[in-house]
């Protein structure tokens, strides 16, 4: 890996909220990296504490959570340790977020217009004029047929599809060097899901963004990411190139969750299921995550958090990891 | 939006005729009419008069019909007291009821909303602290205690500002209004706040919960994640939202607050409506009743009206349907 | 499967059985207290020393209220007992063995004692009025929720115009058609309340109602009255309490200010609010406490109440849960 081609790398990340009923460690000591114009998927079920990984990246984490622990190296600098107002000037700018509900992330009283402006006129200094041409521009180049009448329009006056390509119309404003997008298509419906993946591709690949894509869907990271890095409750299990992970998995949970898919199972056979449920993130047990649900586990994962073990350009976190460059799935 | 308005009238119209009946009920049908309207001291020949002017041996809906058009015609009846018509009365005083009531709820909300958002932004701050506590101090203190208890440190221990009365008056548009002559305010001022005071707590609780809630909603994160500053955040974004409410909930404590303001008004010696009115229900001058409360409701209907345009002006979501695309 | 030997059991959890969750190894679970909901709920409630401090206000409020005839040093209302030579005492003035600790009115009543009376009255009112409304708000909102349809809307017309009347005007033209008396202020208060708890009541209902287990009641067929009393109206009841708290402190003020008035209960069943009013006139010459005690009262009452009422609020509000 190359240094300085990375944009974001984050080393040993932990951010725990604080509550009532106890320490919920959401990420629990989390590091992967992201090249230069690289997609890397975030794959987790919900629960893993993938969102609060995004927030974290952003310093937008809500109390009672905090970010107890790490560095987040961004173009070189450690904004782990940046005060708001720095990190203000960060956000938007140079890392943008897309959010996973498009209904509730515009504000419903505010036109598109303003909302696309004021993105722009609060790191730039230009007059609205122009603003207002550069976010018609955005608009069209998110899909958006005919963006001027759509300026003045509501949020409310979009579908679900239209919307989510606002919002990435809006954190694509400012040509940031890494978009964290969370969920973008988990809220609409499959042919939209096709539209809006296609759209991103297209845009990464001409812009050279870089682009964290969290889901929980392998199918949908399938065909668009680099990379991939599987959480589980609050760790990364594994991280590598996609076609490998995906291929010859390593990690058994990450086989378990290929398995999973359901167009991978064969006709009339019982579709596979990871046993158990997961784990709450609360009361957090020293020991490995997954031992609970895994075919695989000892004593040894009872006790001690797995150590990495690196193999061909891959990071398991596993004290039984299948060998031999993977299972076959 | 004119179907919205017509719509709205027409509903304000059968909200008018609804009350109308019950005035109607209230006055008409139980006990005897003709004491309701004439002089308790008035001789047999003039109640006979009265008897066959009011059409009492005509059927009730007649009589319904006479007393509606009566009200239309801004017949109310002559005031016992005074010997002049109530509703030319009631009119008269209305001014003075309405400068107080505008000015208290204008301090409410220029005062409580700006401290609400603060608190509700800061929620842990000592200052928010302090204001969330005061508030809940002013929502438990009785207005009319509170009026006295001023009086008493204000006036009579420091003598700094007048007891009771109206001030000077000058003429806006051809109706008297006091704010604007210096003696004018030093006699507001006591009044309004005491009558002010509960409306002042509840602004900041609901300025304070709305931005509470608003703090936690994804558009207020995905506007931050922009890269907004916090006060753009607050201004821009969060203030909107917060308006629908609180203009929702001023309209019906605007129509509290003139309510409230009868036990001001007899307390500062303020020569509004209220005053008229409690001194009515003491000597049951009964067209003085009737007209006051025929004018408080038409009143509250248009204050309602007015509410329901704003909150359409400030809600797109209500105003425009579904374009979609 | 054998459960004889402990270890044997930990041994089997960990070697054949792998697929059974393992309990986290937090030892520290022994010692937390028993996670009963209620338990949960008190255990939040304490949390504001405010709230728990204005409960136990209330609470001793209450208390004197039920038993002032036994505790006032004197029955003011009892003519008998009254001598105008102690009128317009000051506070803690003593006149033989009796010590006037607030002071005594223009006829010579002990503050003290009437403040308990009126206490006595000004919540009486208050609560019974407010017992009714639940009633009352309770039976119209949980049919037009179960029965649903036209009449629920009926009902909830009915309701949103009461509702976009100011409680005081509302209570305002109640006396003013009616006349004055206890009975018509209690009358006046249930009417402006009522509604409130009908709108809430209902808006639980109609959540609770497409529930499954109101479903199976009726599978049962059991008879509507006794699933919507019996299944449906506990589960209603929480949102009721903190519109009980709020109410119960309007419905105090409401009803000292119409007795200030003059329009409110009858000398014979003097509230708080009457006494603040008699002693206006002696506020202008300096004495103060004629009308600053009942206030005072006044306002410790209704404080406790929304301590309490507010921070129930907070506690279960399930917009602000995280």
């Amino acid at each position: 890996m190359n240094k300085s081609q990375q944009v974001l790398e984050v080393k040993n990340l932990k951010t725990h909220f604080f509550t009532r009923a106890g320490v919920v460690k959401a990420v629990n000591d989390i590091s992967f990296s992201v090249d230069k114009g690289e997609v890397l998927g975030l794959v987790g079920e919900s629960g893993s504490g993938k969102s609060v990984m995004g927030f974290s990246i952003l310093g937008l984490v809500d109390p009672p959570g905090r970010v107890v622990g790490g560095e987040i190296i961004f173009n070189g600098e450690n904004i782990a340790q940046f005060s708001d107002k720095q990190m203000q000037q960060l956000r938007g700018k140079r890392i943008a977020m897309i959010f996973q509900d498009p209904m509730m992330t515009l504000n419903p009283v505010l036109r598109i217009d303003t909302q696309m402006i004021e993105a722009i006129r609060t790191h730039e200094n230009i007059d609205k004029r122009t603003a207002y041409e550069r976010a018609c521009e955005g608009l069209a180049l998110v899909g958006i047929p005919s963006p001027q009448e759509r300026m003045s329009a509501y949020p409310h006056q979009f579908s679900g599809g239209m919307r989510q390509r606002v919002a990435i119309a809006i954190a694509m404003l400012n040509k940031p060097d890494l978009i964290i997008a969370d969920e973008p298509t988990t809220a609409l419906d499959v042919t939209i899901q096709a539209q809006i993946l296609h759209q991103m591709q297209k845009i990464c690949r001409e812009s050279g963004m870089s682009l964290i894509w969290i889901t929980h869907d392998l199918s949908v990271v399938a065909g668009l990411a680099k990379k991939i890095s599987v959480m589980y409750s609050g760790r990364i299990v594994e991280n590598g190139p996609i076609d490998d992970v995906l291929d010859r998995p390593c990690h058994p949970y990450t086989h378990g969750l290929i398995q999973s898919v359901p167009s991978r199972n064969r006709r009339g056979k019982k579709l596979y299921q990871i046993s158990g449920t997961t784990p709450s993130l609360l009361n957090i047990s020293p020991g490995c995550a997954f031992r609970s649900r895994c075919e695989r586990q000892d004593q040894r994962c009872l006790t001690s958090p797995p150590g990495t073990s690196m193999m061909n350009g891959r990071q398991v976190y596993c004290w039984h990891p299948y060998e031999d460059e993977g299972a076959k799935v | 939006m004119t179907e919205f308005i017509i719509r709205r009238l027409t509903q304000s119209i059968g909200v008018l005729l609804i009350m109308s009946i019950l005035v109607f009920v209230g006055v008409f049908a139980i006990g005897d009419p003709v004491e309701v309207l004439i002089n308790p001291d008035a001789t047999q020949a003039e109640v006979e008069q009265m008897t066959e002017d009011l059409g009492l041996d005509k059927p009730v809906w007649e009589q319904y019909f006479i007393f509606l058009t009566n009200v239309v015609k801004g017949n109310l009846g002559n005031s016992f007291v005074f010997n002049e018509p109530a509703l030319k009365l009631i009119l008269s005083h209305a001014p003075a009821t309405l400068e107080l009531a505008f000015i208290s709820m204008l301090f409410a909300i220029i005062i409580g909303v700006p401290l609400g958002m603060y608190a509700g932004f800061k929620p842990d701050s000592l200052v928010s602290k302090s204001i969330m506590g005061g508030s809940i101090f002013g929502f438990s203190l009785p207005p009319f205690w509170v009026a006295l208890m001023i009086i008493f440190v204000f006036s009579v221990k420091l003598g700094w500002l007048p007891a009771s009365g109206r001030g000077e008056t000058v003429d806006l548009f051809g109706i008297p209004v006091s704010f604007l002559t210096w003696d004018g305010l030093t006699h507001l001022i006591l009044p309004a706040f005491s009558l002010g005071l509960l409306r002042l707590s509840l602004m900041i609780r609901l300025a304070r919960a709305g931005t509470y809630e608003n703090l936690m909603m994804d558009y207020v994160k995905f506007a931050r994640a922009k890269g907004l500053s916090d006060m753009r955040v607050i201004m821009g974004h969060i203030l909107k939202n917060i308006m629908i409410p609180i203009v929702t909930i001023s309209g019906l404590e605007l129509g509290n607050t003139i309510a409230f303001a009868v036990i001001t008004e007899t307390i500062y010696a303020w020569p509004g409506m209220g005053k008229l009115v409690i001194d009515a229900i003491g000597v049951l001058d009964r067209p003085v009743i009737v007209a006051y409360l025929m004018l408080v409701v038409v009143m509250f209907i248009f204050i309602n009206f007015v509410v329901d345009l704003l909150y359409s002006v400030l809600d797109p979501r209500v105003r425009l349907g579904d374009l979609k695309s | 499967m054998k459960q004889n030997n402990p270890d044997e059991y930990t041994e089997r959890k960990t070697m054949d059985k792998p697929f059974d969750p393992i309990e986290p190894d937090g030892a520290e679970d022994i010692l937390k207290p028993p996670e009963t909901p209620l338990w949960l709920f008190i255990s939040e409630f304490m949390e504001n020393r405010l709230a728990v401090l204005g409960f136990f206000i209330f609470l001793g409020i209450f208390l004197i209220a039920l038993s002032a005839p036994w505790i006032s040093p004197q029955n003011p209302f009892d003519l008998a007992q009254l001598d105008i030579m102690n009128s317009e005492l000051k506070p803690g003035a003593k006149i033989g063995d009796m010590t006037f600790w607030l002071g005594t009115d223009g006829q010579g009543r002990d503050m003290l004692s009437a403040i308990f009376y009126g206490l006595r009255v000004s919540l009486t009112v208050s609560v019974v009025s407010t017992i009714i409304a639940v009633i009352i708000g309770s039976v119209m909102g949980l049919i037009s929720a179960y029965f649903g349809g036209r009449t629920d809307m009926l009902v909830m017309r009915i309701v949103d115009i009461q509702l976009s009347f100011p409680p005081m005007l509302v209570a305002l033209i109640l006396i003013a058609v009616l006349g004055q008396g206890a009975d018509k202020i209690i009358i006046s208060l249930v009417a402006v309340q009522w509604a409130y708890y009908a709108r809430t009541i209902r808006g639980s209902a109609l959540v609770e109602r497409s529930k499954e287990y109101i479903e199976a009641a009726s599978c049962l067929s059991l008879s509507h009255r006794r699933i919507m009393f019996v299944h449906l109206l506990p589960n209603c009841l929480p949102p009721v309490i903190i519109v009980v708290t709020i109410q119960v402190a309007r419905a105090i003020i409401i009803e000292s200010s119409l007795s200030f008035l003059g329009i409110g209960l009858p000398i014979t069943e003097p509230s708080l609010g009457l006494l603040v009013a008699n002693g206006f006139e002696f506020m202008l010459s300096g004495m103060y406490w004629i009308s600053f005690f009942p206030g005072i009262a006044l306002v410790f009452t209704i404080l406790s109440i929304n301590l309490v009422g507010d921070h129930l609020r907070d506690i279960l509000n399930p917009r602000l849960k995280k």
